[in-house]
């Protein structure tokens, strides 16, 4: 198994610690993983991405031109990295604040209103974990033990007390995610 | 489990490497993409942790001689930079390997040349080992691929600078630095003590005892034939260390018609690049060395027979290239593919360069 | 008359003056007249003194003491130009409870090495820096130096030097004590016995100061260079009096921390 993943979105949104969370929940179980963030031209007009790889082998490349699935949460990412997704893969979105929706036909695509569930939860700071979650739904390559477990690892110790909040948030995020089409 | 395992960021790993194994002090200044290396070194309060010195020195030329300072004295002392900052370094590192002291420098590559980019390159290599500052020296260049290797190569560097007397540099880039990887981390070694110190290094410069002579860390030798001398041995040490210590890894080479030749993050995505390739019936390999000096020359010629060609791929304009063609020696054709200024070359574009430049040629 | 024998003069008792033990047998370098020889002797002098020949490691500039390590029978290391407060730097904090000393010209010093200078004497490393300014670079033949006085004449500014054009004379003792880091600032001069005793009291005033872990001992000792001076070593002597002190103007600038008020 071998997992490629993009998120991409907004600086502030938690894109990064998302996917520092997912890698370290693969870590746990045994699997090999990377975590390379956006570095460079492409972190300009605030824009921040991460991609995440994880698997059951030694990974190569941690820099990808093309993805399994592909967490989408603005419109300058959904403009560049639709094209990206492999076919048959996944594409994930939040569609607050997008104007045009994905257009692909041979790729599953979900929608979450994550900026909405973390609003319900009264603590937008929760939106990434929301989305973590709709993310797990569908693809549960990491169990949910392994992600507390990432997630611990991945907070300072002064921030544990915010774990079941978190652990909420990616329950919440399981419930809501919708399917849109399936490839 | 027994494995300590985490996630750690390159540069972190460095940082973490050098309080586990016992390093003696870090010298540094800020620069992009490289300070989360003094700021983890902060943050982890080393002094509490194991006495290690860090100091965020006021220039990187101050750093690289506070480099010098503590390695006279036989400490296992360490700085890093980015390219600008180890171009200021160069001197420095010169007068490190005229005193032939061990010191480690990390370089975490990015674009230039002047200030060029913040995103990740390997331009540097000229510098790294044809020496780079003046006069007649090497140093030992390591070149990892992975997390896990910029935290090994660190008590690496020293056992081998300590071993040869021989400063040490590890040139990595933007991509390894930043990136994220699980690390398996080793046991928290203690400091030497200054009596452990001593013993291993009788030359140091750690106070004159009745029983020894006095001890002198210096570069100049005024009278050329001496200072002849000197070179020449300083070519031995070099000589010694072409054939004891080069370190390479070989990815699907054994049935290889074409082999690619890559370091650092340029051989992570030649990896992907040879998986797309051989999807595609292409017989490719990579070579991937790990000592940039010593180079793995005797690999390269070992592979001639049975290859039809070598593609350099490297984030540069073509700098390796130059010695894998020393080492083939005009034998088999040596391409060069490469991207700059910051940007990372795509695993199919390195597909596409060698369907382009030496199969279909 | 009874004949002198030389055996019934050479005595133990006999002896006013011998070579420091610190001292090495190489003959010095520095041309004759040369204030550099009897700086040298002031550290080896307080080394032996001390009885910290052992714990003590200094460090040599680029210049015409460069080769200090050859005289002095202590652990040194040589220094690139401008760097050996940085290097002392190291040195100390690697071994806080060694002695550790710098020794640089003006050029070393007030040039090339000013960062740093200023930023060891601003952090407060606990070394002793002493600072031998001649007004002149020496080793390369007489160039014009940081501290080159206004109208003085060097192989760069051959018909004196023109503070509009090159920059006025820099006072790096007084610029050092302004900061917070250093704990004694002083200059000195060595051109008389009278002037070579006080400068040895702060040559070891500055030893001493490092195990007060107070910061930076600044001892600057003004001193001539004939050679550049294009003087023979007694004029040299009355124009270091006459044209030097004026501006370089000895006593302590700083005592335990503290600015002294003139």
């Amino acid at each position: 198994m071998t997992e490629e993943i993009i998120i991409a979105g907004f600086g502030g949104q938690g894109v990064l610690s998302m996917g520092k969370i997912l890698a370290y929940s693969g870590l746990m179980q045994g699997q090999e993983v990377s975590w390379m963030p956006s570095y460079g031209p492409e972190m300009r007009g605030g824009t921040s991405n991460v991609t995440v790889v994880i698997s059951d082998e030694r990974i190569s490349s941690p820099i990808l031109t093309d993805y399994d699935t592909a967490i989408i949460l603005n419109q300058q990412s959904m403009d560049k990295f639709e094209s990206m997704v492999k076919p048959g893969g996944i594409l994930i979105y939040d569609p607050n604040g997008i104007t045009r929706v994905p257009k692909r036909k041979d790729i599953s695509i979900y929608k979450i209103e994550g900026t909405k569930g973390a609003a319900e939860l009264g603590n937008s700071k929760t939106f990434n974990m929301v989305v973590l979650g709709g993310y797990l739904k569908i693809k549960p390559i990491v169990k949910m033990e392994n992600v507390m477990e990432g997630l611990k690892k991945s907070l300072p110790a002064r921030h544990h007390k915010l774990l079941p909040l978190n652990e909420k948030a990616i329950k919440h995020g399981l419930t809501i995610v919708e399917e849109v089409q399936k490839a | 489990m027994d494995k300590e395992l985490r996630l750690m960021k390159g540069n972190e790993a460095i940082a973490e490497a050098a309080i586990r194994c016992g390093t003696d002090a870090y010298f540094g200044y800020p620069i992009t993409p490289q300070s989360e290396v003094i700021e983890y070194l902060m943050s982890e309060k080393p002094h509490e942790r194991t006495g290690m010195v860090v100091l965020q020195a006021e220039s990187e030329v101050a750093a690289i001689n506070m480099v010098y300072g503590a390695a006279g004295a036989g400490r296992k002392v360490m700085t890093s930079s980015s390219s600008p900052g180890v171009s200021l370094k160069q001197e420095g590192i010169s007068y490190i390997a005229g005193a032939e002291l061990p010191a480690l420098i990390v370089n975490v590559v990015r674009g230039g040349p002047g200030l060029g980019t913040i995103q990740p390159g390997q331009g540097d290599y000229f510098q790294s080992v044809k020496g780079g500052g003046h006069g007649d020296y090497k140093l030992i260049v390591l070149a990892p691929a992975s997390v896990q290797e910029m935290y090994d190569f660190v008590k690496l560097s020293f056992e081998l600078g300590f071993k040869y007397r021989n400063p040490v540099l590890i040139q990595t880039d933007g991509v390894i630095g930043q990136m994220m990887e699980k690390v398996e981390l080793g046991p928290q070694e203690v400091l030497r003590t200054p009596e452990e110190i001593e013993k291993e290094c009788p030359w140091g410069t750690t106070g004159k005892k009745p029983n020894r002579e006095r001890n002198i860390i210096t570069s100049l030798e005024l009278d050329a034939y001496k200072m002849e001398k000197f070179n020449l041995k300083l070519i031995e040490k070099y000589k010694k260390i072409q054939e004891n210590e080069v370190r390479f890894e070989k990815i699907e080479c054994d049935d290889a018609e074409y082999v690619i030749i890559a370091y650092g993050s340029s051989a992570r995505i030649a990896q992907k690049a040879i998986k797309i390739a051989r999807a595609k019936g292409i017989k490719v390999g990579l070579l991937r060395p790990i000592t940039l000096f010593p180079f793995p020359i005797k690999q390269i010629r070992e592979l001639i027979p049975q290859v039809k060609g070598f593609l350099s791929v490297e984030m540069s304009a073509g700098q390796m290239v130059e010695d894998i063609r020393l080492a083939v020696n005009g034998e088999r054709p040596v391409e060069h593919f490469g991207r700059m200024g910051g940007v990372i070359p795509a695993a199919e574009e390195i597909v596409t360069a060698l369907e382009q430049k030496l199969i279909g040629g | 008359m009874a004949e002198i024998k030389l055996e019934d003069i050479i005595k133990e008792e006999n002896l006013v003056y011998k070579k420091s033990e610190v001292m090495t047998d190489n003959t010095l370098h520095y041309c004759p007249g040369c204030g550099h020889g009897t700086a040298h002797r002031l550290i080896a002098e307080v080394i032996e003194e001390m009885g910290i020949q052992g714990e003590t490691i200094g460090v040599t500039p680029v210049g015409c003491s460069v080769l200090m390590y050859n005289y002095l029978d202590i652990d040194m290391q040589e220094a690139a130009h401008g760097r050996a407060p940085a290097v002392a730097t190291a040195l100390k904090r690697t071994m806080p409870n060694k002695y550790v000393f710098t020794y640089q010209g003006d050029g070393d010093l007030a040039a090339i090495g000013t960062a740093e200078t200023i930023h060891a004497c601003n952090r407060g490393e606990n070394i002793a820096i002493f600072f031998i300014n001649n007004g002149i670079y020496g080793m390369t033949g007489g160039q014009m130096a940081p501290t080159t006085l206004p109208g003085m004449k060097s192989s760069t500014s051959p018909y004196g030097r023109i503070a509009e054009m090159m920059g006025g004379p820099i006072k790096m003792t007084e610029l050092v004590a302004q900061l917070d880091g250093t704990h004694y600032v002083t200059r000195q001069a060595v051109h008389t016995p009278r002037h070579v005793r006080k400068a040895k009291k702060a040559v070891r005033q500055a030893f001493e100061n490092q195990t007060l872990k107070k910061g930076v001992s600044f001892v600057e000792i003004v001193s001539n260079c004939n050679s550049g001076w294009k003087l023979p070593p007694v004029e040299a002597n009355k124009w270091l009096v006459e044209n030097m002190l004026p501006f370089y103007e000895l006593g302590d600038i700083k005592l335990n921390g503290e600015l002294v008020n003139k």
